[in-house]
């Protein structure tokens, strides 16, 4: 028996560690993907005022604190028994989509993308934003921080600061906005249009006419067929703020398709001992173990998840990219793991179309932007689409909307089963006789990657590169071969 | 910054000429990690209101490890595990391999209560402009005296654009909550009724709740010579709750003005419960 121990510790806190190990053959027998923290939301949220929420969860991560804010509120909203004007809904939404978008052009240009537009096989050195930077030119590279600066500035006017933002009531939001704001927001969702259909651009070219890549991305080393799920609105287009959740079998046909109130049908959730994440699953399927297919109740969430579980896009431009993604894979569902990174772009460009047309609505600068509750709070639950896939957000109260019960299923939870299955494949698919050649690291690493997974905050740290440290031992636990970069 | 455990295990003592730490101390490997960064740099910097003062996952010490496990692992209604499984420091896998988990401990501890911590870039996050001063200051060896808060020694009211709404003797009828109101977006939130920490709290952050048009929870920490930033918060509501009519307030009515602070630990040491002189609550 040999172990091999991936630890790519890169900040303090939080972070995966895998664990490969091979049989006496020096095949891949088993790898676990650990998570080795734990905050306890769930416990610590009780005996908080309700309304507090948005601003106490959003502290779950630094990464993607918009949308915890987000689902919140609307859990918010269902508990108050409150509909918000359309001023307020339109205001969270559009703040939601120039969060999306911010977040989604990190992780392709900082953080996934390098594999794809350096390479995969290019050295570890330059796989990060400097090297994609030397790739597509300065300008490019200018253009990548300035729509994430005009975005973040969006995030700023509604919710006072980029990071851990605060707007949310229950009816409404805290203030509304005027026509220099508006201004400004129109500006930065233009910027972001153009610089989206650049970033497809130029995965066109450097990525999609090149065989290597494609080969990669369409290739089996990362397939998994899973059932997926995501936000979809009345017409089943993908919606990141409202709508109803949609589940389709790995066949593409739809499974499932219910109100996030109604979560408690539809979602399960497995504990193993050796880590500290909860794995979700189709309850109505059953936990089968990490595997895929039709019989096992894994499922996929997030941008491939939510492009698969939709029927199609709600903006012209987004649904012109979805049209040619699934032209060019060979049809839904598309079950390659790093096509999450193209279905990342896509919506990019959903979420700037979307933030256009709102920040152009009349009635985004409607001084109306609050309805106060006057029901007696008990429960409510609020769904949403993280940037990472499916967030739900569960409160049961007092009277007086104090919080009794929380119950948060974090999008990284929905996919942390399948994350374990794409390490195992990748690593059974790359190590054989027991040779572990060094581009294991990365190719093992890409595999998680392609999820953007936020427990791994470790992925959130420094440009895509991620130290990583593979440490083979053998029988009697002594360190025979070690790799690191 | 981009260190993996083994790189800062190589360097000299000290040879690192400062960490910013961020995140409260919760697990082994976490305490394990900022000892040895202690021992690699010559400045430790808790960057945040984790490290600092606790922070939200601070507020975990109202619960215990226990309590915590039970909630998260066993009853949310979306847990099935009729084993009772939960997780390990130690669990044996394929029959003799153990694979290892990182203790989760009972209390969490902010970065001083670990080691020993020479500066604080409070907020949360730390605004921007305090971070570029924090690294200029660095840079420059213009360092202010070791255990300083690198923020302006002022009270959040003293720079809040709304400063000038607020009376100067201020008191408030009764207690409302943020959603109870039309939040009149220029005026002074205490005099609105509504909770706000700004008399408590460390100015630095650029008000930017407040511009935000909700109330500061804290998160900047107290200012210098406060110890207790939710004695200090609790102690300045007490002060303004109904003092002009106190003399007609029968006690049922004083009773009714204190039951309008519903959440009293949670409001108060938001950010800071760690930190504060009650550290945790003493479970029964």
């Amino acid at each position: 028996m040999r172990r091999i121990t991936i630890d790519p510790i890169t900040r303090l806190e939080g972070h995966g560690k895998i664990e490969i190990f091979l049989n006496d053959g020096g095949e891949v027998d088993r790898t676990y993907l650990q998570i080795p923290e734990l905050r306890g939301f769930e416990k610590f949220c009780e005996g908080r005022p309700a309304e507090e929420m948005p601003r106490i969860t959003e502290r779950i991560c630094g990464v993607c604190p918009t949308a915890h804010h987000t689902a919140s509120t609307k859990a918010l909203d269902d508990l108050f028994k409150v509909d918000p004007p359309e001023a307020a809904k339109k205001i969270r939404e559009l703040m939601y989509c120039a969060f999306q978008a911010e977040d989604h052009i990190f992780h392709f240009f900082f953080l996934g993308g390098p594999d794809l537009v350096v390479g995969p096989s290019a050295p570890p050195g330059e796989r990060n934003i400097l090297g994609v930077i030397s790739k597509v030119g300065m300008e490019a590279g200018g253009k990548v921080i300035e729509a994430r600066k005009k975005l973040r500035e969006v995030i700023s006017i509604i919710g006072g600061k980029p990071v851990h933002p605060t707007c949310g009531l229950p009816g409404g939001v805290s203030k509304s906005l005027n026509e220099e704001e508006r201004k400004k927001i129109i500006e930065a969702a233009e910027y972001s249009v153009d610089f989206s259909k650049f970033a497809l651009e130029l995965f066109n070219n450097v990525v999609l006419k090149n065989k290597e890549y494609v080969d990669l991305i369409s290739g089996d080393i990362y397939k998994h067929e899973t059932y997926y799920m995501g936000l979809v609105d009345k017409a089943n287009k993908l919606n990141f703020y409202d709508g109803e959740l949609r589940v389709v079998d790995p066949s593409g046909k739809e499974y499932a398709k219910f109100k996030g109130q109604d979560y408690l049908k539809h979602i399960k959730e497995h504990v193993e001992p050796w880590t500290y994440v909860r794995f979700s699953y189709l309850k109505n399927v059953g936990w089968k173990g990490f595997v895929d297919g039709e019989k096992s109740g894994v499922f996929r969430v997030a941008p491939l998840a939510r492009l698969n579980a939709a029927d199609g896009m709600a903006t012209p431009l987004a649904q012109e990219a979805y049209n040619k993604m699934y032209e060019v894979l060979g049809g839904k569902p598309v079950h390659n793991t790093l096509a999450f990174h193209w279905a990342r772009l896509i919506e990019t460009l959903y979420a700037s179309e979307r933030m256009l047309e709102l920040a152009h609505d009349p009635e985004l600068t409607s001084p109306d932007v609050m309805n106060i509750p006057t029901k007696t709070p008990s429960e409510g639950i609020g769904a949403i689409e993280a940037p990472r896939g499916t967030l739900i957000h569960h409160y049961k109260t007092d009277k007086k909307g104090i919080i009794e019960k929380a119950n948060l299923i974090v999008a990284t939870q929905n996919n942390a089963a399948s994350m374990c299955m794409s390490i195992e494949k990748a690593a059974k698919s790359l190590i054989k006789k027991g040779d572990v050649p060094p581009g294991i690291l990365n190719m093992i690493e890409m595999a998680f990657r392609a999820y953007d997974p936020c427990m791994a905050c470790a992925t959130h740290f420094l440009p895509g590169r991620m130290p990583l440290e593979v440490n083979v031992y053998g029988s009697r636990g002594n360190l025979v071969k070690q790799l690191q970069r | 910054m981009d260190f993996k455990r083994k790189d800062v295990e190589a360097l000299g003592s000290r040879e690192l000429a400062v960490s910013f730490i961020n995140g409260a101390i919760r697990t082994e490997e976490q305490e394990e990690m900022v000892k040895l960064l202690r021992e690699k740099s010559s400045l430790v910097v808790a960057f945040g209101s984790c490290a600092h003062l606790g922070g939200i996952p601070g507020l975990g010490n109202f619960w215990t490890r226990e309590t915590i496990f039970r909630r998260v692992y066993a009853e949310v209604p979306t847990v099935e595990n009729p084993k009772g499984t939960r997780p390990q420091q130690k669990t044996v896998v394929d029959s003799d391999e153990v694979i290892t988990l990182p203790e989760f401990y009972d209390t969490v501890k902010t970065l001083d209560q670990t080691i020993s911590v020479d500066y604080y870039l409070p907020g949360c996050p730390p605004p921007p402009d305090l971070i570029a001063k924090a690294l200029d200051a660095i840079l420059k060896g213009e360092l202010p005296e070791k255990g300083a808060v690198l923020a302006p020694d002022k009270a959040l009211c003293d720079t809040c654009p709304r400063n000038e709404t607020k009376p100067d003797k201020l008191w408030i009828k009764e207690i409302k909550r943020p959603y109870e109101v039309k939040l009149d977006p220029e005026k002074c939130f205490l005099t609105q009724g509504v909770i706000c920490l700004g008399p408590a709290t460390r100015s630095g952050c650029g008000e930017r709740c407040i511009k935000a048009n909700l109330p500061c929870r804290g998160c900047m920490g107290p200012i210098k010579g406060v110890v207790d930033q939710g004695a200090k918060a609790l102690a300045m509501v007490a002060s303004i709750l109904g003092v002009e009519e106190e003399a007609k307030l029968t006690e049922k009515d004083v009773q009714k003005l204190i039951d309008g602070v519903v959440d009293p630990g949670g409001t108060f040491y938001r950010f800071s419960l760690p930190a504060s002189l009650l550290g945790r609550r003493r479970m029964k």
